[in-house]
């Protein structure tokens, strides 16, 4: 604070607490509303004072929803795709960092574009994709003619087939195929000082062992935030796990939710969609909440 | 910037960039592709091979009413929620870094909107605005039908507009909490020194300064506005009433897997990326200038 100015910091507190409100008055009024009974839910205006229902109603959306199962895959999705960017990122930057190769940077532009074009957009052709992943090598077999040598020389017709409808694979695979972290390690290794190269390479260290002892272990911080940040999407990720999970067993909590919808008509059974919304809602707040430091990094080293 | 120590066997280099290079093929530039084949041919959904149609699935997309009600509904849906939730998110992070007492507080607070789900954070929506339960019957009960979400398109629309930007106030606060905090507080004390208020600093020393911050949060909440809506829109609207809120994502959505239209949603996926692309390139461009700007 540089000077004394009473009437604007009046109004600066007033406005940042209606901020305040503004950004914590869902979670409060949802919260609320799960404690309801069914006819206290739907009174007008329904009372800010909480029922007494909410772990009733807890455990009436949990088993509606059947969200145990479904938070567990949620968290192993969530996991597999942060998991699979790190490591995988962090491959990545290291090749094009730390190597001279012919062709170095036509790879480093094919991962850049991959930032332009979200999932959201290539639905419909990458759902065909992750219905039969080996389509696109399938393809190139035919186009090339391999195929067809195959089946002369060896008699057997080459049919590469392999469906990742309703798997983890086809969950998380698809989701970790763009470059958000690769540029986060890239920035990174490139502020590491060539001495230390140069020093691990007197001392005898190849390539994997400068890559698994000095350069991972200096990476934590960049790992935490891209670790928390990737998880947060994924298990926020909606249209994705819409389209693939088709059976049952492999629902996210996120896509269940919508199961939760109260139906027209009958009495909106409100207080069970907010009980189930407050369980979906709670994870990732959590982690927001405990990983505040990494988020807010992560967010903005990877401007995502 | 390159490294001036690098390692020799550049064989496990390749090595290192395969499974990347692997997964971006497969899931990103084969579906790529795919798209603009599909956009260009006719396919049977049930299988029977594609038809040449070179660029009809354009034309009759182009000439749909439907489908220029849905670029309409999302550029009004993009314009007035960026616009919303940059302009509080501003005000609330200029307020912030005014450092009174209770800042560390709201800094910590006004983050969590941005860590929920869309369709959790609908759903939350869904009911706070209901007509017949929640806040907004309160209102409907002095001026009866004042607010429908479920009957009239300007009230939902509105309805996923509020959900939205709800969202991305935490988001954009971040970037503008993080881009007022890079400001040297020496900057703000000369001025203050030379006689200049709150409001006069504002204007001519930091908001000048993170222009560049704003430019590069319009481009990502208009992206963003195309793409993270989905979730909104289907727990609230799923497009209705009279496909008033029927955004480009979510045609796609309806027309490629409830209408199994593929080559029409392959047209309009491309239409999409053409104007994804453009708004990149706008964006990287700007980068450019913002380094040169430091």
């Amino acid at each position: 604070m540089v000077e004394r100015t009473p009437i604007l910091n009046f109004f600066t507190h007033l406005i940042l607490f209606a901020g305040f409100i503004f950004c914590v008055a869902p979670f409060v009024i949802v919260a609320i509303a799960a404690s309801h009974n069914l006819k206290d839910v739907n009174d007008v205006p329904m009372s800010l004072l909480p029922g007494s229902d909410f772990w009733v109603n807890i455990q009436t959306a949990w088993t509606t929803a059947d969200l145990g199962p479904k938070l567990l895959n949620s968290f192993i999705m969530a996991f597999g795709v942060a998991a699979g960017k790190v490591i995988i990122s962090a491959l990545t930057a290291f090749s094009i960092v730390y190597f001279r190769y012919p062709g170095r940077m036509l790879i480093f532009w094919l991962i850049f574009i991959t930032l332009m074009l979200p999932l959201e957009v290539r639905i419909v052709p990458t759902y065909a994709v992750v219905a039969n992943v080996l389509e696109p090598y399938q393809a190139i077999l035919d186009l090339t003619g391999l195929s067809w040598l195959i089946e002369k020389v060896s008699g057997v017709q080459v049919q590469l087939s392999l469906g990742l409808l309703n798997s983890y694979s086809g969950l998380i695979l698809p989701l970790v195929a763009t470059a958000t972290g690769t540029f986060l390690y890239r920035q990174f290794f490139l502020t590491v000082p060539d001495e230390l190269t140069e020093a691990a390479r007197m001392d005898g260290a190849g390539a994997l062992r400068f890559f698994a002892d000095i350069l991972l272990p200096l990476s934590r911080n960049n790992m935490a935030a891209l670790g928390t940040i990737m998880f947060l999407w994924a298990w926020n990720q909606y249209l994705w796990p819409l389209l693939i999970t088709t059976d049952q067993s492999h629902a996210m909590a996120v896509t269940e939710l919508k199961q939760l919808i109260p139906n027209v008509g009958g009495a909106p059974e409100w207080h069970i969609a907010m009980a189930g919304t407050l369980i979906v809602m709670l994870p990732p707040l959590i982690v927001v909440v405990l990983m505040q430091r990494w988020f807010v990094r992560g967010l903005i080293a990877t401007e995502k | 910037m390159e490294k001036r120590v690098t390692f020799g066997r550049w064989t496990i280099g390749i090595l290192f960039a395969v499974p990347q290079l692997l997964l971006i093929f497969t899931f990103f530039y084969w579906p790529a592709g795919q798209a603009v084949y599909w956009s260009l041919t006719l396919q049977q959904p049930w299988g029977g091979g594609n038809i040449w149609v070179g660029l009809d699935n354009f034309r009759s997309i182009l000439s749909n009413a439907d489908y220029w009600n849905s670029i309409t509904a999302s550029l009004v849906f993009a314009a007035i929620s960026t616009g919303l939730a940059m302009v509080i998110a501003l005000v609330l992070a200029a307020l912030t870094d005014r450092q009174l007492a209770g800042s560390r507080l709201y800094r910590v607070v006004l983050i969590w909107p941005y860590g929920i789900a869309a369709p959790a954070l609908a759903m939350a929506f869904r009911f706070i605005l209901a007509p017949e339960a929640g806040f907004m019957a309160v209102v409907n009960k002095f001026w009866p039908g004042f607010w429908d979400p479920g009957l009239d398109g300007a009230d939902a629309m509105a309805s996923v507009i509020i959900a939205f930007s709800w969202k991305y106030v935490g988001y954009n606060f971040i970037f503008f909490l993080a881009a007022f905090q890079a400001i040297p507080r020496s900057l703000i004390e000369a001025a203050a020194m030379d006689g200049s208020g709150v409001i006069r600093r504002f204007r001519d020393i930091q908001f000048p300064l993170i222009t560049p911050t704003i430019f590069f949060l319009l481009v990502i909440n208009i992206t963003e506005s195309f793409q993270d809506s989905f979730g909104i829109v289907d727990i609230m609207t799923a497009g209705g009433p009279a496909n008033a809120t029927n955004l480009m994502v979510y045609k796609i959505y309806s027309d490629g897997f409830k209408g199994l239209d593929y080559s029409g949603a392959a047209a309009q996926s491309i239409i999409l990326m053409l104007l994804i692309i453009a708004l990149t390139i706008v964006q990287f461009r700007f980068i450019e200038r913002r380094v040169h700007y430091r």
